[in-house]
């Protein structure tokens, strides 16, 4: 049975950092927030079979978070900005596709030596879904840095938060895992709003940071 | 006797924290600002009488909070320059009301994010438990963003927006190291809250395991060292000290680049605990003389006085990350006074470049001349800071900086080289900015000063007397903390 339990969670931890690479090489921005949905419906999966396995039952509370606000709320609040920005069609790329892939592949090697090295002593389950962790959380880095336009960088801070939560739910028995993906939350909306907000106030004609920069000649 | 004191010590955290965050949700609720202004600085009043009392009586370390010899230090001062910096705001803010920056209904809302900012910060420092710690970090992370962009002009709220993506990244990788640092802590003593608490994990972090802290500790540093202001994770430090309310740059550069040093510092002492780690010193020095070098060559350029002085805390971080990282008593002993130098000087120098952004109507170095004539008060004020701030005698920093490097010539001659460089860079561009801004002809607009001299002049009377003659009780205190920094 152990090994059963064992094989799903890796099956769905893996299956995260499949999506982060997808989220990777999207180009549009609808498709964006589809495998971003899809990514959070993963995360609230294996958040809900830890607490299964882990007989943990307020973990539950952080998958329902996941769902219902990763997966539903928040992509449906950036699909309706992006519509009435106009921006749904091209997702401006700092560096190539192909590149950024590449460097993508790298970071999940680098996950994987660097943590299956760090925590030889650690049991196997806790190690292997920490180097998973830590694969989305420098996914999402990539992500953030490879793209201009704020919504998808929204998109990659989310990622790396999954990747976040991934890790506190794998540690077993951690405090605070409920408090900490609320705040994670709040953060979240926070953000979310704020794209909103600057949209409202009708301050730039676009949500692209690189048009944001008017302190241009001060810049350190 | 003893159960007076035990009481004493319960409410007296009750102060720390409590006060902040009830006057917080109060003061939102509160429509004159006049009155609202008047009990932010009753509160940060009483959060400072709070952390006096925790002085002389010390509540027990308790499952979620916890005060020892380490956080007092980083307590008293937040406190003491909290509430100066309310009284500075309370004589400045009517102003940005006068000249039509704020609505009343913003000034509200800044009030009571004054407040809430206070409890993040307090909770951060008091906080017995790695998580708790984490989210009172990101509360203050989240309140400062929205200080920043309060004025919503277009550079606010990209400062805003830069200093939210960018701090958000920093909690997000201070949060890895934290569940990391639980991961290993786990075996050892057990799952649950003990195994988070800041007590008991020192006691067998000796037993974990030095793989895990050892990546646990760079994902802490490169994540709170965000919040510090490190580089090369410093880009959002001068924008949003520039386009802030000016009591919010005093307290960003005098408080919270402090509060995320603590919690880097602590975690330092974890992993010197255990002997089978890497030692965190050379990777503290390396970042701090980066910063160091890199804040003062950008020292140079600069157009805006407050994105200025938000490079120089830049540098300074730099200098204190340095000295922690070299370790030992003497160059902690220095890192403790430096901090302390820097945050009174620094606030201080924020509360003067508000008085001058206010008289003159601008932030723009070029458009600032002649203080000395129009306003001797503000630019002797002024003066004094820079020549402060830039570590010339006979103020406080100057004995923190000599400490500093003496010491690092006495253990490592080669890093003293670039430290001396870095510091000779920074004395230099301040200095140049100097003579523009208070000699010189006076030029542009000349308003009468509004805001209070009271706060800045204390500040550097404690600056000047700290340089001068530093109390025997006060050099001992530190000693044992430095001691406790190992």
């Amino acid at each position: 049975m152990h090994g059963f339990a064992f094989d799903i969670a890796h099956l769905l931890a893996g299956s995260l950092v499949l999506v982060s690479l997808l989220l990777l090489y999207q180009d549009r921005m609808s498709a964006l927030l589809n495998v971003f949905a899809l990514h959070a419906v993963l995360l609230a999966l294996s958040v809900g079979w830890q607490a299964h396995i882990q007989d943990a039952p307020h973990l539950y509370v952080t998958a329902a978070i996941a769902l219902i606000f990763k997966a539903i709320i928040i992509p449906g609040g950036l699909r309706r900005i992006v519509k009435k920005l106009g921006i749904h069609r091209e997702i401006e790329t700092v560096v190539g596709i192909g590149l950024t892939m590449l460097a993508g592949i790298a970071l999940v090697a680098l996950a994987m030596v660097v943590m299956l090295r760090a925590t030889a002593g650690a049991d196997p389950l806790a190690r292997e879904d920490l180097a998973f962790a830590l694969s989305i959380v420098l996914l999402g880095l990539l992500m953030m840095v490879s793209r201009r336009n704020a919504v998808s960088q929204v998109v990659g801070f989310m990622s790396l938060e999954n990747g976040l939560v991934l890790a506190a739910t794998g540690a077993k028995g951690m405090p605070l895992v409920v408090e900490i993906s609320v705040a994670f939350s709040v953060l979240i909306a926070f953000i979310v709003i704020g794209i909103f907000l600057f949209r409202i106030r009708e301050r730039f004609d676009t949500v692209d940071i690189g048009a944001l920069d008017q302190v241009g000649g001060e810049r350190g | 006797m003893m159960v007076l004191a035990t009481h004493l010590a319960a409410h007296a955290l009750d102060l720390v924290l409590l006060v902040p965050l009830l006057f917080g949700f109060g003061l939102a609720l509160l429509p004159s600002y006049r009155v609202s202004a008047a009990l932010n600085v009753l509160a940060s009043f009483l959060a400072l009488i709070g952390s006096l009392l925790l002085l002389v009586a010390r509540p027990k370390a308790g499952e979620y909070l916890q005060v020892d010899d380490l956080n007092i230090v980083f307590i008293v001062l937040n406190t003491f320059v909290a509430f100066t910096t309310s009284i500075f705001s309370a004589t400045y803010i009517a102003h940005e009301l006068e000249t039509g920056r704020l609505t009343p209904a913003y000034l509200r809302f800044y009030h009571a994010m004054f407040q809430i900012m206070m409890f993040g910060m307090n909770l951060a420092l008091v906080a017995n438990n790695i998580g708790l710690m984490w989210v009172a970090v990101e509360l203050a992370t989240l309140t400062t963003v929205v200080m920043v962009g309060i004025y919503r002009t277009p550079e606010a709220l990209e400062a805003a927006w830069k200093y939210f993506i960018l701090g958000s990244v920093g909690i997000a990788m201070a949060l890895f190291g934290t569940i990391l640092v639980y991961m290993a802590a786990r075996p050892v003593i057990g799952q649950g809250l003990e195994s988070m608490a800041w007590t008991t994990l020192i006691q067998h972090v000796a037993d974990f395991d030095p793989g895990l802290l050892n990546v646990a500790f760079v994902f802490l540093l490169l994540g709170y060292g965000t919040k510090v202001g490190l580089a090369p994770l410093h880009a959002w430090l001068p924008d949003a000290h520039a386009e802030g309310p000016t009591p919010i740059s005093a307290v960003l550069s005098g408080l919270l680049l402090n509060v995320a040093l603590y919690a880097v510092l602590r975690f330092k002492m974890l992993l010197n605990a255990n002997p089978h780690t890497i030692p965190a010193g050379p990777l503290m020095v390396t970042m701090g003389l980066i910063s160091l070098i890199f804040a003062a060559l950008m020292l140079y350029r600069r157009r805006d006085i407050k994105r200025l002085f938000g490079y120089s805390s830049i540098e300074h971080m730099g200098i204190i990350a340095f000295a922690f990282g070299m370790g030992g008593p003497l160059a902690n002993f220095a890192g403790l006074l430096h901090m302390t130098m820097h945050s009174l000087t620094k606030s201080a120098i924020f509360f003067s470049v508000g008085h001058v952004a206010q008289v003159k109507g601008t932030q723009k170095i070029a458009d600032i001349k002649g203080l000395s004539v129009t306003h001797p008060a503000l630019g002797w004020a002024l003066a004094i800071g820079v020549i402060a701030i830039a570590g010339l005698p006979p103020f406080g920093i100057f004995m923190s900086e000599f400490l500093i490097v003496t010491s690092t010539f006495a253990r490592d001659p080669l890093l003293a080289v670039p430290l001396v460089i870095g510091l000779l860079l920074g004395v230099g561009a301040l200095m140049l900015r100097l003579s523009g801004l208070v000699f010189g002809e006076p030029t542009g607009r000349t308003d009468p000063v509004q805001a209070s001299y009271i706060p800045l002049f204390a500040h550097f009377a404690l600056v000047l007397i700290a340089g001068i003659y530093l109390p025997g009780p006060l050099v001992l205190w530190f000693q044992h903390v430095a001691h406790l920094l190992g």
